[in-house]
């Protein structure tokens, strides 16, 4: 076996190879080689590494440096100085944009010697950056597939339900649903044919949280998938991908060949009766098909909307038949879980939500991205050290947590664990994990225009609150921004938004006015500004500077 | 059967497991308000019009698709239920034309009686400003209004799941969503069959047969023209449901009344042709049995059934029989015989014929059916249409006297009057097959096997040695089984009964809205009591028939017969280019 003297990883995230990357890998090759460093050096695509607004980059080992807006020349000189004679090249090394921050995810070891360490916790991102995800032996070197051997030969499928149970381990993907209680409903069916699901639509827009995952790690969606199918009786799995990621679609099937290859998918798995195999589906793309039934009924071929529930997926899905439908980050939780027991996970971030989160930071925030943390971290530390503050200094006005559908929090809620119970409390919700940061020099009426219109773009149009309702939300809101609002309508806007909330089918329709209720009930001066024909932000175009009308 | 205790409204009641909270609430007497639940149909959850409290969910529940569960407490009429039901109504309405002066659903519309029972007498929401696909008026048989549509989807499991024919279904998304067939092209360039089971179960004003009626008043209005109506025989068991009757009630002598008062000039019976085709079929069919011809034999008097196989199995044409339908058989005789006997110049007599069937509209404008030498029939009223008509004319139709058809074609039998049952032609063809075969007459005549709402349904009979086992279905879903058991070699049956519609002609597309499966029944039970009640019931024992014979036709599938009477198919594809050949 070789003993490399140094790692090269270098990012092959989408944004990174189309800014790239992969020219820069083969220049990196041809430069190695011709020091005749082959034998030496050893480099590895990974998946993104998390600064993707810097991209593309590399992370040398075991120094850890990462070296960021690589040009070819700049390889010339890392290939040179760096792996030849072992001098970092200071002036190429990724530095955050905001100097005290340094926790975004796979910014890698430098900054992990930083000071914000202690807000990191990486369980689902565990090998993301650190191994190369087109190779099975470094996941099994990195204890892969330990947990799914163990489940098989060591646990029975109940045994296996109970520690996902006990672990208290919430559905990662938008509603926190507790998914040992969901696999046992589906472990109780008797069926010729159950499903387990991995849900990696992702349609949050910002959001990328499960490519990363699967571009990262794919094998860790892999034996998580598996272990859930042992525990609950199903012998076929389906990941079901948004059909834009292409590098994911890539790397998972790459990766199911590979384990089927090993015989840790397929027939007879581990010499046991367990049988698994996993089929890789692309998404047609609408926001809507991520909610499990509309995503079953894409998959059966037919329109991307949602079902009627009960029957729940669990009990009818697929096909009719008892269909897990999770998050890829929740089955990457499985995995560890497994291995680590139901108290070492209970032992990370909240009694009754434990574990860790993975956080899109977006809007106005330094350091844009990823970033694993135990739940229960406030929203001050999120934007204040995580994200490295917002930009230019200026105060923060709101910050909509869990993604479009979620609510608005104004600056008293800073202070706020960030967890499902609490949030959804407020009117609003953890969803995804997508934080949208807004600044103060944003006009919450032109804030929420562009929310709605997303809804009324998103909406399926199955059932009539939602369909009818989104366009009003929007039409209402869109008046208000002209001037032209009423005081009627701004009545009619709250009881359209608490009959969609309370009466629409799916989630869509029920939380698509959730930011705007939270920010009627919050910024309620800056509404009846708008009424009075004033726009104190001075975005709204007709109409006046609160301030200059005085 | 397991029972739950459930709570409505403070009110204790148990209900079979499974049962929905809208028939728990049915069950203590509360009629909770619903748009897109239809009884008959799966669809559901749509409209959000029928939410309810269930104590302890984050959400209402639709009381239509939510099924109980023991220990539920829903709470029917509560604040929040209020607001949430009329915000849904009013979102709908307010993206609806205000048009209903003008709307042919007016104060039978299920959208209209909602927004008056649910208190909506405002329009809070900024009047609409996008305009929906424009009206399709591209079949002869149909309309589709996207503008009307409150996009429940009942015609789209009708046509999917009841009929398997598949026209339309949704298209676009959001607000954008309208029903439409597949391509956004017209309904005439896909495989639809015209039925108008969808516009049968349309709560509203967005599916509705083409108007005939303005051609017919123009018609009576001519005073060169001798008009004539035939009536189907399914019209009298209906008809009376228009003016406040009782489903299940016949109707014939105040249908033949009201007619003669709109100015008919001679009321006929469709009946007479449907005894006419037992005879022209019967033999049709000896002669297959005799000859070896084609096998199974299948019936060809629902238009909507000859358009679905002509789409959908073109390569089984062979197994209709080329009987004309008793509607065309009426229109090529009354402008060929008829104009002979009366001395009328054929091109100056008008055939109007009340159909309970859109499809009809459609058949009597085939280019083939004007073997007369004209249009063999001119119009084709629906049976919704012929009471508009008796309400623009101002005639009390309960109050009018009994009173009898017109001879010659007025003339006929019970096995005619059964024409209008799924399973009915059946019943009249063993009817007189058996005799003819046999030259014994039938103990008794009733073929109760094949009478019914089941979807198919199947007999054997004993000719004297031969067996013959028929088959019968009714709706295109069946029909579609039936010929998919054909295909594969698995139906050995000599003669099959197919109707388009649910329960035959007496839950056809044209008929009375609502027409339901409590109301089929109902229906086919007067059916049968005017059977009953009618001295003759064997077509053969037609008295004007057999004078027909006599006087014009000579014999059954003889050569006028075969140019009057008989006629052939046209196979399509079902695919839209296919559709429009
Ligand atoms: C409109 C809508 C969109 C959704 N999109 C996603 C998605 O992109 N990915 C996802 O995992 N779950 C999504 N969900 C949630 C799923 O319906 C489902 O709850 C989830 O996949 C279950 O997995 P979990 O229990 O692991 O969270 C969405 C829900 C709604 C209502
Ligand atoms: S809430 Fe919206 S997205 Fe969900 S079913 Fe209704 S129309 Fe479709
Ligand atoms: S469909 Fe009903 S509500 Fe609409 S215009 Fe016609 S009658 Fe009026
Ligand atoms: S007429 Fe019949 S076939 Fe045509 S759309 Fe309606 S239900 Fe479908
Ligand atoms: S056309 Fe009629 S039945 Fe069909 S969806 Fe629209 S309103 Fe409902
Ligand atoms: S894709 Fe390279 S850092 Fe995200
Ligand atoms: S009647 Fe229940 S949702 Fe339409």
């Amino acid at each position: 076996m070789t003993i490399y003297r140094s790692h090269v990883l270098v990012c092959g995230g989408t944004p990174c190879v189309l800014k790239g990357a992969r020219t820069l890998k083969d220049l990196l090759l041809k430069e190695i080689e011709r020091y005749q460093l082959s034998d030496e050096i050893r480099v590895v695509e990974t998946g993104c590494l998390g600064p993707c607004d810097d991209g593309p980059v590399l992370i040398v080992y075991p120094e850890g440096a990462m070296y960021s807006k690589l040009k070819p020349t700049d390889i010339l000189k890392i290939v040179e100085h760096h792996l030849l004679k072992g001098r970092i090249v200071e002036e190429l090394v990724f530095r955050e944009r905001k100097s005290s921050a340094g926790a975004l995810q796979g910014s890698a070891v430098p900054l992990e010697q930083e000071k914000y360490l202690s807000l990191q916790k990486r369980v689902v991102l565990r090998n993301c950056g650190r191994i190369n995800p087109d190779s099975i032996d470094e996941y099994i070197a990195n204890n892969g597939y330990l947990a799914l051997g163990q489940a098989v030969t060591t646990l029975t499928s109940d045994q296996v339900v109970k520690i996902v149970a006990d672990s208290k381990l919430q559905g990662r993907g938008g509603a926190g649903f507790p998914t040992g209680l969901k696999w046992s409903f589906t472990a109780k069916t008797t069926s010729d044919q159950k499903y387990i699901i991995c849900n990696a639509d992702e349609g949050e827009p910002g959001t990328f949280k499960d490519r990363l995952i699967m571009e990262g790690d794919p094998h860790g969606i892999i034996e998580g998938m598996a272990i859930a199918g042992y525990a609950v009786g199903a012998s076929q799995g389906i990941i079901y991908i948004r059909g834009e990621y292409g590098l994911s679609i890539e790397r998972m099937k790459n990766a199911i060949k590979q384990a089927t290859d090993y015989g840790l998918l397929g027939k007879k798995i581990l010499g046991t009766e367990f049988n698994f195999e996993i089929d890789v589906r692309s998404g047609a793309g609408a926001y809507v098909c991520g909610e499990e039934t509309a995503l079953i009924e894409s998959l059966e071929g037919n329109r991307g909307e949602p079902r009627v529930k009960p029957p729940f997926p669990g009990i009818a899905g697929l096909w009719g038949k008892p269909t897990i439908v999770n998050n890829v980050e929740t089955l990457a939780n499985i995995a560890p879980i497994i291995l680590n027991g139901p108290e070492w996970f209970r032992s990370i971030g909240t009694e009754n939500c434990p574990g860790t989160k993975v956080f899109t930071m977006l809007g106005d925030i330094n350091n844009q991205g990823l970033v694993e943390v135990p739940m229960g971290i406030t929203l001050r530390e999120i934007v204040y050290e995580v994200g490295g503050g917002i930009p230019g200094g200026r105060g923060f006005k709101m910050a909509q947590t869990g993604g479009t559908s979620g609510g608005c929090l104004p600056s008293e809620f800073l202070d706020m664990p960030m967890d499902y119970d609490t949030l959804s409390k407020v009117g609003s919700a953890l969803g995804s994990g997508a934080m949208l940061i807004i600044d103060d020099t944003h006009c919450i009426v032109d804030v929420l225009k562009s929310f709605m219109k997303f809804f009324c773009h998103e909406s399926c149009g199955k059932c009539t609150p939602c369909r009818e309702g989104t366009t009003r939300l929007y039409e209402i809101v869109l008046a208000l921004s002209e001037g032209t609002a009423t005081d009627t309508e701004i009545q009619l806007l709250k009881e359209l938004s608490g009959a969609m909330q309370l009466s629409a089918l799916c989630g869509l329709g029920q939380s698509a006015p959730n930011s705007l209720l939270t920010c009627l009930n919050f910024f309620a001066d800056e509404f009846q500004a708008h009424l009075n024909g004033q726009c104190p932000s001075g975005i709204c175009k007709n109409l006046t500077i609160e301030s200059e009308a005085v | 059967m397991e029972m739950v205790k459930v709570t409505v409204d403070n009110q204790q009641v148990e209900v079979p497991k499974g049962s929905t909270i809208l028939e728990a609430a049915k069950k203590v007497g509360i009629k909770i308000p619903t748009l897109c639940y239809h009884e008959d149909l799966d669809v559901k959850a749509m409209c959000r019009i029928c939410v309810v409290e269930v104590v302890g969910a984050r959400t209402l529940q639709a009381a239509c698709s939510q099924p109980v569960s023991d220990g539920m407490v829903i709470i029917t009429n509560s604040p929040a239920v209020r607001r949430a039901r009329k915000i849904n109504l009013e979102l709908l309405l307010s993206n609806h034309p205000q048009d209903c002066l003008n709307c042919v659903r007016n104060q039978r519309c299920e959208l209209q009686s909602l927004a008056d029972q649910l208190g909506v007498q405002q329009q809070r929401f900024r009047p609409k400003t996008k305009t929906k696909s424009p009206r399709d008026e591209s079949t002869a048989a149909l309309i589709r209004d996207p503008e009307k549509c409150i996009l429940c989807r009942r015609c789209v499991e009708v046509c999917h799941q009841v009929q398997s024919v598949g026209a339309i279904s949704p298209a676009n998304r959001g607000i954008d969503t309208e029903i439409a067939p597949a391509g956004g092209v017209d309904l005439n360039d896909v495989a639809c069959v015209q039925c108008g089971q969808c516009s049968l179960v349309c709560p509203v004003g967005a599916i509705y047969e083409q108007d005939h009626t303005e051609r017919v008043w123009s018609a009576l209005a001519d005073s060169s023209k001798h008009v004539v109506v035939q009536t189907a025989p399914a019209i009298r068991v209906s008809i009376g449901e228009e003016f406040g009757l009782e489903p299940g009630q016949v109707s014939t002598g105040k249908l033949v009344a009201a007619l003669r008062r709109l100015g008919f000039a001679r009321v006929f019976d469709t009946d007479f042709t449907a005894d006419l085709t037992i005879i022209e079929e019967g033999h049709e069919l000896l002669e297959r049995l005799n000859k070896g011809g084609t096998l199974p034999m299948i019936t060809s008097c629902s238009p909507g059934w000859i358009k679905f196989i002509e789409h959908f199995y073109p390569e089984y044409l062979a197994h209709l029989s080329t009987c004309k339908s008793p509607q065309q058989m009426f229109g090529a005789l009354a402008k060929t015989y008829y104009a002979e006997k009366t001395g009328i110049d054929p091109k100056d007599i008008y055939v109007v014929s009340i159909m309970p069937c859109t499809a009809k509209k459609y058949e009597c404008g085939r280019p083939e059916m004007t073997d007369s030498g004209y249009a063999d029939v001119d119009a084709a009223l629906t049976t919704r249409e012929l009471a508009k008509m008796i309400r623009l004319a101002g005639i009390d139709f309960a109050s009018l006297p009994e009173e009898e058809y017109d001879a010659p074609l007025g003339i006929s039998t019970g096995a005619a009057v059964i024409f209008g049952a799924s399973g009915g032609v059946m019943e009249a063809a063993l009817r007189t097959v058996y005799e003819v075969v046999t030259e014994e007459t039938l103990a008794s005549v009733d073929f109760k096997a094949v009478r019914g709402l089941e979807g198919i349904k199947e007999a054997e009979v004993d000719l004297k040695g031969t067996k013959v086992k028929v088959a019968v279905a009714n709706g295109l879903g069946n029909a579609r089984k039936l010929m998919d058991l054909i295909k594969e070699g698995k139906a050995d049956y000599q003669f099959i009964e197919i109707m388009c519609c649910p329960g035959g002609c007496i839950g056809g597309g044209g008929q009375p809205i609502p027409t339901t499966n409590a109301i089929r029944e109902k229906r086919i039970k007067a059916i049968y009591d005017a059977d009953l009640g009618l001295p003759l019931r064997k077509s053969h024992e037609n008295p004007a028939v057999k004078t027909l014979y006599e006087e014009f036709l000579k014999k059954p599938l003889g050569e006028k017969s075969h140019h009057l009477l008989h006629t052939d198919y046209t196979k399509r594809g079902k695919y839209p280019e296919a559709a429009n050949r």
